[in-house]
């Protein structure tokens, strides 16, 4: 079975989601990134849609949980690269994904998720479960 | 208003969903629509083709390219024979769900056409017929 593949990149998660997803890869991908953030403890999920030509209900739906299921483990999500055709669509479909961090690029993306793992004196850290 | 040429393609799978958007996506193309538009003709076709698959227990896209006078436009045609839909209405609505899904298929993909129009029968099943012009 073909699978969208979870790079780790230090405490980080990098997905890069290029091919025309069917509903069954969709799921898979959520399960495998709450399995790998288990597995290697990452504080962050960076997923680059910048070769997705549509984002419709469903996965915008499953962007949501990722962000939603990584967030209880500790881990946050940024979504960076959306096509601005894709925005448009989006918004009129009546999806604004509430709860997914964007960013416009990848560099963005890396840096909101580099300051949200800093240990700052902000409420954010503290929400962490600390081991 | 003239029908230049039609296809009809099965939604039996999730993968048929995949090339139904594909095969929206080449014809928006074909017909030189801006990529905004093709992007929210190729969205509302995902939307109804997985309502087809997953509300109506699988059906048909046709899809059609359309002249009329100076215009030209895309008609895709989604029909299932699964249980209808009780009120139509309410299944416009957003937010209003029968599944798991957010409730933005219908009244979302209705947004994202220049025409729409549902017929539904309970126990028969649904047509929704969209169409998007240049």
């Amino acid at each position: 079975m073909d699978r969208i593949p979870v790079l780790r990149m230090g405490s980080l998660l990098l997905i890069t989601i290029q091919v025309d997803m069917h509903d069954k890869l969709a799921m898979q991908l959520q399960d495998d990134v709450t399995q790998r953030i288990s597995e290697w403890g990452s504080t962050g999920v960076l997923i680059d849609i910048s070769s997705l030509e549509i984002v419709d209900s469903f996965i915008g739906r499953m962007l949501a949980n990722i962000a939603a299921m990584s967030r209880v483990l500790g881990a946050d999500t940024v979504v960076v690269g959306m096509q601005p055709a894709v925005a448009i669509t989006l918004v009129e479909l009546g999806m604004s994904l509430p709860g997914v961090r964007t960013a416009l690029s990848v560099e963005a993306g890396m840096e909101l998720l580099f300051e949200a793992a800093a240990p700052t004196q902000s409420g954010l850290a503290d929400e962490r479960p600390q081991v | 208003m003239n029908v230049l040429r039609s296809e009809l393609l099965p939604l039996r799978n999730s993968n048929d969903v995949v090339l139904a958007r594909q095969k929206v996506r080449q014809w928006s193309i074909e017909l030189r629509f801006s990529l905004v538009d093709q992007t929210k003709l190729v969205t509302a076709a995902s939307e109804l083709a997985r309502n087809a698959l997953d509300h109506g227990k699988g059906g048909e896209m046709t899809i059609e390219q359309l002249s009329n006078g100076p215009k030209s436009g895309l008609r895709l045609t989604f029909a299932d024979q699964g249980p209808g839909i009780p009120n139509i209405e309410q299944a416009l609505t957003d937010g209003f769900t029968s599944g798991s899904g957010m409730g933005l298929g219908l009244g979302g993909s209705k947004r994202l056409v220049n025409e729409f129009s549902i017929e539904s029968e309970v126990g028969k099943g649904t047509k929704v017929i969209v169409a998007r012009w240049r």
